[in-house]
């Protein structure tokens, strides 16, 4: 039976989010303190050396991230950035909720050692606008650490300044992809900008900017108090630390479970969320949120890493696990989530507006006559196949994630 | 037009707009943004009403005609669709006799579908302006929408 490890969540429910006297009282601040009195290229090297990967979906090197912001030479480089992706649209994910109502000051902490160790004194966090209660923690959160000097001028006698400000979104998904964040936080219509070049050489107003995801922010103050190898004895060799997994549908309890890395599913299914439903069977797991991909039972034991899911066709994504018992249909998800694509296409280029249209009109079509399905999934499959190639942004790049698992793993019963 | 509650707390540079937006709207009765107020903005930022506008309309929590007092946003993402959220949206519309989109006639209640609220440990999931709520069934979107109309 697999007990849960916690990072991200350690101070949850451990603390009264709006008084920052019981946060202090857990050591809070301690981290960023022994972080601002070391030397920024350590601090970038430790979280390079404890391989931090982004927990925002795709997985990237933390580290790597820091050094090219810290790096980044320009001719008018007047200022650096720093903005914590809180976004959270993707369908299935709620753990970045979870450390913002429940944890505000361990983001706050993570993000200000973040821009002591790139060299920034400007940090926004950009929030979906139906968080009403994580905007409300963080306003409360960010407004006492400031009274109590953690946000500021001169920061623990360092010299060092930084303000955080609340950028509130709007009701798009598409803005939680970083570049069109960026639009977005500087007050535009969110649509997505050409890479390169990456926020890290051109982002903000054109500046070097660090973006990361709130709970990949939630890793740094652990790692600067354990320190390196402590960090990478947890997880897995390459994907070293813990997960938030949220974990809904069929299941008897669902929640938001932390664990190390190389867990499998069924340990996440079986021991912490209780099996599934009226002990039906297990169909199926959609990993990874509507951008994320469908496995069946022979991924159960799988253990959960960016790599070894990759090697099976799936991906880790968000940490968002949806789960299907065997009376539900594959169709019929399959129709929501193309819904959702193309709900939420900006419209800016053709591949995706007329693709995520077209997936959806195929799956009507299918809907009401009894067609070949199978020929159905390989006409989906060369659309989204098509708009994979052809499209601006990672939005049209992501319909083809979750019709190829079907096809790999559900082409008989779509 | 006054506008000093805004621009006491928002400096007049553009990566403000949204926040700014938010708080218009949140000020106005009918929940919605005014073609005064998307005139102010532009003003108030030194740029155009048309981009003002194109902001405006861009996102989806933003409404350029009034709503009701309650806007009812029921998610309608993968998850609470699959435990039973398309029978949400068809009882909310039967009790209030609005379609998505709607306001009921005393401007009381707008009715709108929002893609993942972020709860979906408790689908299926609504929020009525501020509030969430969750495990939804019929009863309960009774109870709710009685003690709202009292
Ligand atoms: C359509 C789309 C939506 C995204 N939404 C989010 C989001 O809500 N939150 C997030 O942290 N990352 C999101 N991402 C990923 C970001 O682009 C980016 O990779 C992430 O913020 C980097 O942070 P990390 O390295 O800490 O994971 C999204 C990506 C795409 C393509
Ligand atoms: S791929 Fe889709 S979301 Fe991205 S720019 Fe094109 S239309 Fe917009
Ligand atoms: S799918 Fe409805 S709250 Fe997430």
């Amino acid at each position: 039976m697999i007990a849960e490890t916690r990072i991200a969540l350690k101070n949850a429910g451990k603390y009264k989010p709006e008084d920052i006297s019981t946060y202090i009282d857990l050591g809070g601040y301690k981290n960023a303190e022994k972080a601002l009195k070391s030397k920024p290229e350590d601090i970038i090297n430790w979280i390079d050396e404890a391989k931090l990967r982004g927990r925002g979906g795709a997985g990237f090197s933390t580290g790597q991230k820091k050094r090219f912001t810290n790096e980044a030479i320009c001719d008018k480089c007047l200022q650096k950035y720093v903005i914590c992706n809180a976004d959270e649209g993707e369908p299935g994910t709620f753990k970045d909720r979870i450390i913002m109502e429940m944890d505000p000051h361990l983001l706050i902490e993570g993000m200000l050692i973040a821009a002591y160790a790139i060299g920034a004194t400007k940090a926004y966090i950009y929030i979906r606008g139906e968080y009403t209660q994580s905007i409300s923690k963080l306003h409360i959160a960010l407004k006492q650490a400031k009274e109590k000097g953690f946000l500021g001028k001169n920061i623990f006698n360092t010299g060092f300044f930084l303000d955080i400000e609340i950028k509130l979104g709007a009701g798009s998904y598409l803005c939680g992809e970083e570049l069109t964040l960026l639009e977005s936080l500087e007050g535009k219509r969110g649509y997505p900008r050409i890479k390169p070049p990456f926020p890290a050489e051109k982002g903000l107003f054109g500046m070097p900017t660090l973006i990361n995801n709130v709970e990949t922010f939630a890793h740094i103050p652990y790692i600067i108090e354990h320190g390196v190898e402590h960090y990478r004895s947890i997880g897995t060799e390459n994907t070293p630390g813990t997960k938030i997994f949220t974990i809904s549908g069929d299941v008897k309890k669902a929640g938001y479970y932390e664990t190390s890395l190389g867990v499998t599913l069924r340990e996440l299914i079986y021991d912490l969320a209780g099996g599934i439903k009226q002990d039906k069977k297990f169909k199926a797991a959609i990993l990874g949120g509507a951008a994320g991909t469908f496995v069946d039972h022979t991924v159960l034991d799988t253990p959960m890493g960016y790599d070894l899911l990759k090697e099976r066709g799936a991906v880790l994504g968000s940490g968002a696990i949806m789960v299907l018992a065997d009376d539900r249909s594959i169709f019929e998800m399959t129709y929501s989530i193309l819904d959702f694509f193309k709900h939420e296409s900006c419209g800016k280029c053709v591949p995706c507006r007329v693709g995520t249209t077209q997936l959806l009109l195929l799956m009507n079509q299918a809907k009401h006559t009894k067609s070949d399905r199978i020929e159905l999934l390989n006409k989906l499959l060369a659309e989204a196949e098509y708009m994979d190639q052809t499209s601006l942004c990672p939005l049209g790049q992501s319909p083809i994630l979750p019709l190829k698992s079907i096809k790999q793993y559900f082409e008989s019963q779509f | 037009m006054e506008r000093s509650n805004i621009s006491s707390k928002f400096a007049p540079e553009l990566h403000n707009m949204l926040n700014i937006l938010h708080e218009l709207q949140n000020d106005n009765l009918q929940n919605y943004l005014s073609s005064e107020d998307l005139k102010w903005v532009a003003n108030y930022l030194n740029t155009t009403y048309s981009s003002v506008y194109g902001v405006a309309k861009y996102y989806s929590m933003f409404s350029l005609t009034p709503r009701g007092k309650y806007i009812i946003r029921v998610c309608k993402s993968p998850l609470c669709k699959m435990i039973d959220g398309e029978h949400i949206i068809k009882c909310i519309k039967e009790k209030l006799k609005i379609g998505i989109g709607d306001t009921t006639n005393d401007s009381l209640f707008t009715l709108e579908t929002s893609e993942c609220l972020g709860h979906c440990a408790q689908a299926p999931v609504m929020m009525i302006n501020d509030k969430v709520y969750k495990n939804l069934n019929a009863q309960k979107i009774d109870k709710i929408l009685k003690s709202i109309i009292k």
